[in-house]
Parts: structure tokens; C-alpha cells; sequence
């Protein structure tokens, strides 16, 4: 009973960091600031969805799942994001139109790939 | 189904919404990378609703691959970005 209403809690509470990703994907003014809100979800409400069904997870193969996801997830999501950020600075001109500070103007190297 | 089983549905529902309008409106291909990426997470945490739900195990499979899917997904493109421009 307990388990029940704790995996309630936590299910809702992944689920509202989806809604508030969505909200900022839509609202934020360039890419960056999106990539922003849209890893919220990927970490954190994963993580809070995963552990509420870690409590309703009936066999050892749903626990082993679960992990997996939580690591997996963890893992990768920092990379993609940083991947994503990089490959969008280079290409240039994404940066949106209230920038107030791009420390990074002059002193990368803008001639492509690696 | 719980009550708070059917307002989660409902949240990631609408957070799907919004980042299919995102998805169609870009402008840029980075703007879309995120919003795909930002999908396939919304789905994962769909199957992970159902978990809860049903206490059964056989999406969880689901939401392993499509991590791992994603990840690769979004790096590739991150990629072609990086080569050919936004």
C-alpha cells in the first residue's frame, strides 16, 4: 500500500518534468536554451519514472531492466546533449537574438570536424 | 487504472504535443534533433507508465532499446551537423 503511493507520487512527478520539457521546447528562444529544458526529462524523469516501477516490478528481470535503463540513460543522455550543443555552436548563427555573452566567440576552431 | 496513472498519461501526452510542434516548426536541424531525441525519452517514459500501471515487464525491454536508440540517433546527426551545417 506504502510502495503504491510512493510509485504514485514518483510517476506523476517524472511525468510533470515531460510536460515542463514540452512547455520549454516550445517557449525558449534558440537551440541551446531548448537543449536545456529537453534533458530534463531524459535524466531526472527517467530516473523518477524508472523508481516507481522499481516498487511495482513483480521479478528479478524487471529490477535488472530497470537498472539498466537508469544507467544506460544516465550514461548517454550528458553525451548527446553535448554532442548536439557542439555540432549546433559550430555550425553557427543558432545563437538566439538576446545573447548577452558568448565567451566562446573568437577562440574556437570554427573549420569543422574534430 | 489510478488516478494518478491517467494524469501522468495525460502530462507526457501533452508534453508530446508540444514537442511535435517544436518538431514541425525547426527552424533549425539542431531544433529538430532535440525535439526527436526529446520524443523518444517521452515514449520511454510512456512504457514506463505502463510498468507501473501493470506491474508487467514486457515494455521495459522497449525502453532499454530505445535509449540506447536514441543516443545513437542523436549523435549521428549531431555529426552531420557538424560536418554540413544546421
Amino acid at each position: 500500500m506504502v510502495a503504491d503511493v510512493i510509485s504514485e507520487v514518483l510517476v506523476v512527478a517524472g511525468a510533470f518534468l515531460c510536460l515542463v520539457a514540452g512547455i520549454g521546447l516550445v517557449r525558449l528562444p534558440d537551440v541551446f536554451a531548448r537543449m536545456h529544458a529537453a534533458t530534463k526529462p531524459a535524466t531526472l524523469g527517467l530516473l523518477l519514472i524508472s523508481t516507481a516501477a522499481l516498487f511495482q516490478a513483480r521479478d528479478s528481470a524487471s529490477v535488472v531492466a530497470l537498472v539498466l535503463i537508469i544507467v544506460v540513460q544516465f550514461l548517454t543522455s550528458p553525451v548527446g546533449a553535448h554532442m548536439v550543443g557542439r555540432a549546433a555552436y559550430r555550425a553557427g548563427g543558432l545563437l538566439g537574438p538576446d545573447t548577452v555573452l558568448d565567451e566562446l566567440d573568437g577562440r574556437h576552431d570554427t573549420s569543422g570536424a574534430d | 487504472m489510478s488516478v494518478a496513472v491517467t494524469i501522468a498519461y495525460l502530462l507526457v501526452a501533452a508534453g508530446a504535443v508540444l514537442t511535435l510542434v517544436r518538431l514541425v516548426q525547426g527552424p533549425s536541424l539542431a531544433d529538430r534533433v532535440v525535439a526527436t531525441d526529446l520524443l523518444l525519452v517521452l515514449l520511454s517514459c510512456g512504457a514506463g507508465i505502463f510498468t507501473v500501471d501493470t506491474g508487467n515487464g514486457t515494455y521495459l525491454i522497449v525502453m532499454v532499446v530505445v535509449g540506447v536508440l536514441g543516443f545513437l540517433g542523436t549523435v549521428t546527426v549531431a555529426r552531420f551537423i557538424e560536418k554540413r551545417g544546421a
